[in-house]
């Protein structure tokens, strides 16, 4: 048992942190310093010079361009980027497809989807959710039937985050509508977005902002070698995605970015003549965040550690669900607290028309685009499993009922 | 980083589960409860023999040679059991006194013995007035010509019955709570002027109340007006020590309370059936492993040779491990309902040890405070 950095994992963080203050450009930092999303010019831009440097494909291995990294070094990576606060890499390429390919995929397969998704030259999409299958995903019913060399697929996906950047989508879909179990007739295929058949319609959620979507499928054609691993075995490759090692689910540097952001902001804004930063309530809830985020640090540091002995050959570790609810737990109530320091600075949207009627505002900015997170990260909850889930599959792999 | 036990820490945990399996069953216990000591004296001759005793010091003073980390593996063990005997305050507590602070002649005169099982000791360092505040100090050394005079008084001293010896922490120059003037010394338990008035605590150790009256063979340990800096590595040492004893406790309440689940029925079924318990069980895991972090947290920091920082982490680790604690206990007698309300069950027991670890020197809200006043 050693719990403390090697120097070696020192002089790592500092070379991560060197590299991003250089690199990252001034305009997207600008932005996000201020809370704003990144936009997807930002995410690409900021991908594509990681991937120059060798540093976007995390868990790849390196013959396809991964850095070779211990899950510390990425955990120290991932921390460091979203503390910056730099664009995150685009997961559904990064920690999604990619481990996917590189486990289930063909030679052909890799070589044409890999580098391009490292490099973000495709933008991929995650086609799972259905409105009548959520939490449960295995009574998804979006059909693809054989017709010669293709599948041709009809239904509807729904909450496709990202959906109208997308170049590609991987998919789930039925193959055998008569599988003796639900999870038995289901199959992983890749899509191609400009298919003729695919109709995208933006769903605006609650801060405003176009990040979900409704995707149709309207006699779409996918030919037959689009499809990974075997036919009606989909459900292994999916349950390999969602369970594969889930480094920076806690996104634990997101909420330390936040609280930071409030404590910055807390002492720009009155409280009963006083700055807010003065007031012992504030204070005492800053103290008991940097508490559970101390907590969940470690926690995500074991975690990553047992990975890293296992060699990634290991089961998920349950563990994981802890990460996913402790940590959107924190990123909800780290949004919380920035949205509450900007007081009636939370209220106006940010828009075209109030950035050109007030002189420059960072302080207005800063709390209308702090909202804006805190309205969409509600979501942490709810996506990747919900929290509920989360507390059952702990039921079953902890607790054995 | 790596927070797999070695291979030497994973036979010290077996050996040491090995022997409380032996000897701490719930039954056992309470046997030794009944016993004048409050614990078992038979139980404490084991613990010498499998090196227990010596766990924290130098090989040099034919001891185990162990960290901290040792340290937190087997009080996880004995929080798992409850384990009575004085070995928090003889071994944590004045051991890391006597390992910060003592001179060459004091630890071989003690630590050996220590040891070997024949002495046990006490810190008494709180009063009655001071809470938490660790330079509140009001009990007196002065020197004459034929020594220091020790007199004062010391509140809920942990097994102070039990000790031959006691370090005792008196104010040497300055008002109460000045942080410069105290010392600490080291008393025989049975001196003249010492007197003590015993009493069960709310976890079922013994703790007492300390008076000293013109008690003269105090020895001084470590620097005069160097103290509170002793206390507080004392402190440290006793918060990550303790975090481990509320790891151990916390398994075994979760334990508890999983194995009830399964065979308490109610409207048919077991209750482990239900979803609101099964939600309820998983947050107690969750809040378990967070605990066990804090308790990592706080067991790498008190080497850390920045006392600043060293301080920062122990307060955010004694925040959490005591909310983990407090949320464990209390939820695990909800689960069991009655039966978790009764003295003959044990789940009781554990809520209130972890309910004294948690004041233990500071409880959340004292360090919360500590920590907000650091916020920039």
């Amino acid at each position: 048992m050693d719990l403390r950095f090697t120097p070696e994992e020192l002089a790592f963080r500092e070379e991560v942190r060197t590299f991003i203050r250089e690199n990252l450009p001034a305009d997207t930092r600008d932005r996000m310093k201020l809370g704003h999303p990144p936009r997807k010019e930002d995410t690409i831009r900021w991908q594509r010079i990681l991937n120059a440097k060798g540093w976007a494909a995390l868990s790849w291995p390196k013959e396809w361009g991964g850095p070779g990294w211990t899950a510390i070094q990425k955990m120290i990576f991932l921390e460091e980027n979203l503390m910056a606060p730099a664009p995150e890499l685009l997961s559904f390429n990064i920690t999604m497809l990619g481990p996917v390919l590189i486990q289930f995929g063909t030679e052909e397969q890799k070589k044409r989807c890999l580098p391009r998704a490292a490099n973000l030259d495709d933008w991929w999409c995650q086609g799972f959710s259905e409105p009548g299958a959520g939490s449960d995903l295995a009574s998804l019913k979006t059909a693809a039937k054989r017709d010669g060399d293709d599948y041709v697929v009809n239904g509807q996906k729904i909450w496709t985050s990202t959906a109208h950047n997308a170049d590609w989508c991987f998919l789930l879909v039925r193959t055998d509508p008569n599988a003796r179990k639900r999870q038995e007739g289901i199959s992983f295929i890749l899509v191609d977005m400009k298919t003729p058949g695919i109709t995208v319609r933006p769903i605006i959620s609650i801060d405003g902002s176009h990040h979900l979507n409704e995707v149709f499928f309207d006699d779409v054609r996918v030919p037959v070698s689009m499809r990974i691993y075997e036919e009606n075995k989909g459900w292994d490759v999916a349950k390999y995605l969602l369970g594969n090692e889930r480094t920076g689910i806690a996104r634990l540097g997101k909420s330390r970015e936040r609280v930071n952001a409030a404590v910055s902001m807390a002492k720009e804004v009155n409280f009963g003549g006083k700055p807010l930063i003065e007031d012992q309530i504030f204070r005492q809830r800053v103290a008991q965040l940097q508490v559970d985020m101390k907590a969940l640090e470690i926690t995500q540091y074991r975690v990553v550690s047992a990975f890293d002995k296992a060699k990634g050959a290991g089961k998920p570790d349950p563990l994981s669900s802890v990460l996913k609810v402790k940590g959107t737990e924190l990123l909800q109530a780290t949004t919380e607290l920035a949205v509450d320091v900007s007081g009636p600075m939370a209220t106006p949207i940010w828009a075209q028309e109030l950035a050109e009627m007030n002189e420059p505002d960072d302080l207005m900015e800063a709390g209308s685009a702090g909202t804006g997170s805190y309205l969409m990260l509600r979501a942490a909850s709810i996506y990747g499993g919900t929290n509920e889930i989360q507390k059952n599959i702990l039921t079953k792999a902890v607790l054995g009922l | 980083m790596d927070f797999d036990p070695s291979d030497d820490q994973r036979l010290l945990v077996e050996s040491v589960s090995r022997m409380l399996g032996d000897t701490y069953s719930f039954a056992q216990r309470k046997g030794y409860m009944a016993l004048p000591e409050g614990y078992s004296p038979a139980v404490w001759a084991q613990f010498a023999e499998q090196g227990l005793l010596g766990l924290p010091f130098a090989e040099e003073y034919g001891a185990f040679g162990g960290t901290a980390q040792e340290v937190m593996l087997v009080m996880q063990a004995f929080g798992r059991v409850l384990v009575l005997e004085p070995y928090f305050p003889t071994v944590v507590l004045c051991g890391t006194a006597l390992n910060v602070a003592g001179s060459a002649a004091q630890k071989t005169a003690l630590i050996p013995a220590i040891a070997e099982g024949h002495l046990k000791m006490a810190f008494a360092h709180s009063e009655r007035q001071a809470r938490y505040d660790l330079s509140d100090v009001v009990t007196t050394a002065k020197q004459t010509a034929s020594g220091w005079v020790l007199d004062g008084s010391k509140t809920v001293v942990s097994h102070g019955e039990a000790a031959d010896k006691i370090i005792v922490s008196a104010r040497t120059s300055g008002d109460r709570y000045e942080e410069d003037g105290l010392s600490l010394f080291i008393v025989d338990a049975h001196a003249s002027g010492v007197a003590m008035r015993g009493y069960v605590s709310r976890d079922d150790t013994r703790a007492a109340d300390i008076s000293l009256s013109n008690v003269t063979d105090a020895e001084l340990l470590g620097e005069v007006g160097g103290g509170l800096a002793i206390i507080q590595r004392v402190v440290e040492a006793g918060i990550a020590a303790s975090a481990g004893e509320t790891v151990g406790a916390m398994e075994a309440m979760n334990e508890m309370t999983l194995e009830y689940s399964k065979t308490r029925v109610q409207f048919g079924n077991p209750i482990g059936t239900y979803q609101v318990v099964q939600h309820r069980m998983a947050d107690m895991f969750m809040m378990q492993e967070q605990g066990r972090s804090m308790a990592m947290l706080a067991t790498m920091s008190i080497d850390n040779p920045d006392a600043a920082s060293r301080a920062h982490d122990i307060a955010l680790a004694k925040v959490g491990i005591g909310q983990a604690g407090r949320y464990v206990s209390q939820s695990a007698v909800q689960m069991h309902g009655g039966i978790g309300m009764t003295e003959e069950y044990a789940v009781g027991h554990y809520f209130r040890r972890c309910m004294v670890i948690e004041r233990l020197f500071g409880d959340p809200a004292y360090y919360l405070n500590k920590l907000a006043a650091e916020v920039e």
